[in-house]
């Protein structure tokens, strides 16, 4: 007999023993529906924290450093080192541009909450950023309407300002921001640009609402007692560690540190949060696919008690078959086969219920089921039916055919 | 020609604790192509020890099995399967029918073990069902069939493979005696048309539908006889039957 053959009986004999014990088979496949929600579900959590961060870390740019007071990673746990640096002043930028051979932009930047007025219309607790031309180039900076600020808009303290999305949907909900103008903590400003949309970081906070202003103006506003960090987009993102050892170096001599002292300042990159990330969710990931995967395994455990079950309750009929001429293999494929139905529609119904659940949970938490999930997710269930299904299988295949007759 | 031939086989019972129980001793005999044989024996005999050899559902401890002139003492349990399949026909006494398959499928599992395709297997499957008179209830399950239903279900399938032989055990015993009666009958008739049909039963009147018995006692062979062309026992209402 062909293994086709076997194949396509086997599938029609299990079906029909499924059927004669609904509430059984359904009662088995639950433990395999619960196990492969739990590990789908967890799986889907994983992909959704990793793709909201990498979208939201996308913001920072892979090529761009930050020169600033505080490392964005600390392993050594000595903050009050950190605390005692000296502040970053916002010539600096100046001081490194002229400098630098390996960098295409520097800018410093200073933020501050604000509010903004537009007629009667007030958004409060808008970031209010302010800081020199060249934070275009080093942002890479895209706009719905209108431009960034010049050079000279931005030595010359003129009043203009480029607003984020939400700022823009908030204040002009019916009209054109752009030639508006609007009023920064009572100072007028007109607006020459709107920033297209950058999202939310982690869902936590909007990259949108926001103004940015020339650095001059900030200072009126809010005084020159602000301290910046210094953005700097490296010229080729394939020479990172080069470009940041010269500005390491720069930065040295701005300070004037000699060769034995440490570094009194830090220069942080997107690379440094994500590698980060990584490791902790590589973690929780691996954590959480064990502990879901126990309740998988539980799954398999009933599953295979239910086949030998089955096994002992059909003992007779694997000998009727056997004397008929059925070969092992045949009797084996067919209660694996039957293990396999009970695990393969636990897995389809499991997604089933996991894809909607996941949905639901996205909109509190970032969450995203891909193809892959649920494929993985099948080939698990498969893979269960057919591991716990195979000893009691194999018991079935070695029934002595005369002892099996007699079985009452 | 012969188509079993039982080469001083023995069979021993291994019970563990260094016990041993010889169901069969020294057992030789052979069956030609054609005969309708009766095994008889009280129970303990090994009268049940010898029909799972010549089924081919167990093997001797030592001697030789020769089916069809294949050796078949030292096969294996697939190489076993595959002699079940194509050389004998078994008739059980509890009919042994899958309960959850209709008549159909019944009678189509030894064809579907060696391979043939559905559609054909069907049309066999058919035919055999119309030729022990239930063409009309292919699609019945056992349990909506009476019992000398079942044992004509369980008949076509022993017949659908065109098996060298047909191994009979005690098939009238779950039958009341009028049923029972039709059954040997349709024996005799696959007898007449060629079969080669082995009895196994404990019932001296079964075992006379036999034109040889041969008797087993304490795993040995008692005795070995034809029965005379016009033998004993045949009820005026059964001949009557066989004319019809």
């Amino acid at each position: 007999m062909t293994f086709g053959g076997e194949f396509r009986e086997g599938l029609k004999l299990s079906f029909m023993a499924l059927m004669a014990n609904k509430a059984r088979a359904v009662l088995t496949m639950l433990g395999i529906i619960i196990g492969i929600i739990s590990v789908t579900l967890m799986g889907a959590a994983i992909e959704g924290l990793t793709r909201a961060f990498n979208n939201s870390i996308a913001s920072i740019g892979a090529d761009v450093l930050y020169v600033q007071k505080w490392p964005w990673m600390d392993t050594s746990g000595e903050w009050w080192k950190f605390r005692n640096r000296k502040d970053l002043e916002i010539d600096y930028a100046e001081k490194i541009k002229r400098d630098a051979t390996l960098l295409a932009a520097v800018a410093p930047v200073v933020g501050r909450l604000g509010t903004l007025k537009y007629q009667n219309i007030t958004a409060n607790n808008v970031q209010v950023e302010g800081t020199t031309s060249d934070f275009m180039y080093v942002s890479k900076m895209e706009f719905t309407d209108g431009r960034f600020f010049t050079y000279e808009e931005s030595r010359g303290n003129r009043p203009v300002a480029v607003i984020g999305s939400d700022v823009a949907d908030q204040l002009f909900p019916n009209r054109e921001p752009v030639g508006q103008k609007l009023k920064v903590n009572g100072l007028s400003f007109r607006v020459i640009g709107v920033r297209s949309k950058e999202g939310s970081f982690m869902g936590m906070f909007s990259l949108d609402n926001v103004v940015i202003i020339p650095m001059g103006q900030f200072q009126d506003i809010y005084g020159k007692h602000f301290h910046p960090s210094i953005e700097a987009r490296v010229a080729d993102p394939s020479d990172m560690d080069n470009a940041r050892e010269e500005l390491r170096g720069i930065m040295r001599k701005i300070r004037g540190l000699s060769p034995l002292q440490s570094d009194d300042f830090s220069i942080n990159q997107q690379d440094l949060l994500t590698r980060a990330f990584d490791r902790i969710a590589g973690i929780i990931g691996g954590v959480g696919l064990f502990v879901t995967a126990l309740s998988l395994f539980v799954g398999g455990i009933g599953i295979m008690n239910i086949m030998f079950v089955s096994v002992t309750e059909r003992t007779k009929e694997i000998g009727i078959r056997k004397a008929l001429g059925a070969k092992r293999r045949t009797i084996l494929v067919q209660f694996l086969i039957e293990s396999s139905l009970i695990c393969l529609g636990g897995g389809l119904l499991g997604l089933a219920f996991s894809y909607p659940l996941s949905m639901l949970v996205d909109k509190f938490l970032p969450t995203s089921m891909p193809f892959s999930i649920a494929i993985t997710g099948i080939l698990i269930s498969l893979l269960v039916g057919l591991v716990s299904g195979l000893i009691p299988a194999m018991r079935a295949s070695k029934l002595d055919p005369v002892e099996a007759l007699r079985y009452e | 020609m012969r188509v079993i031939e039982l080469v001083k086989v023995n069979k021993v019972y291994d019970m563990g604790a260094e016990v041993q129980v010889q169901a069969l001793k020294e057992i030789s005999l052979s069956i030609e192509r054609g005969e309708y044989v009766a095994i008889m024996g009280p129970s303990g005999s090994g009268k049940t020890t010898l029909m799972n050899i010549l089924g081919c559902l167990d093997t001797p401890t030592s001697g030789l099995y020769l089916f069809d002139g294949v050796n078949v003492s030292d096969m294996d349990d697939n190489e076993l399967a595959k002699i079940r399949n194509q050389g004998i026909g078994f008739v059980f006494q509890t009919f042994n029918l899958i309960p959850r398959s209709d008549a159909l499928h019944n009678v189509e599992l030894p064809l579907i073990y060696s391979g043939v395709p559905a559609s054909e297997r069907k049309d066999r499957a058919k035919k055999t069902l119309e030729m022990v008179g239930l063409g009309e209830r292919v699609h019945h399950k056992p349990n909506e069939l009476s019992g000398g239903q079942r044992q004509r279900v369980a008949i076509a399938r022993a017949l659908i493979n065109n098996p060298s032989i047909i191994l009979a055990d005690e098939p009238t015993g779950n039958l009341d005696s009028k049923t029972g009666d039709e059954i040997m009958l349709f024996l005799e008739e696959l007898y007449k048309k060629g079969n080669t049909i082995i009895l196994v039963t404990h019932e001296e009147y079964i075992a006379e539908h036999a034109k040889r018995i041969i008797r087993i006692r304490d795993g040995g062979i008692e005795s070995d006889l034809p029965i005379a062309k016009n033998g004993k026992v045949k009820s005026p209402q059964v001949m009557e039957k066989v004319q019809v």
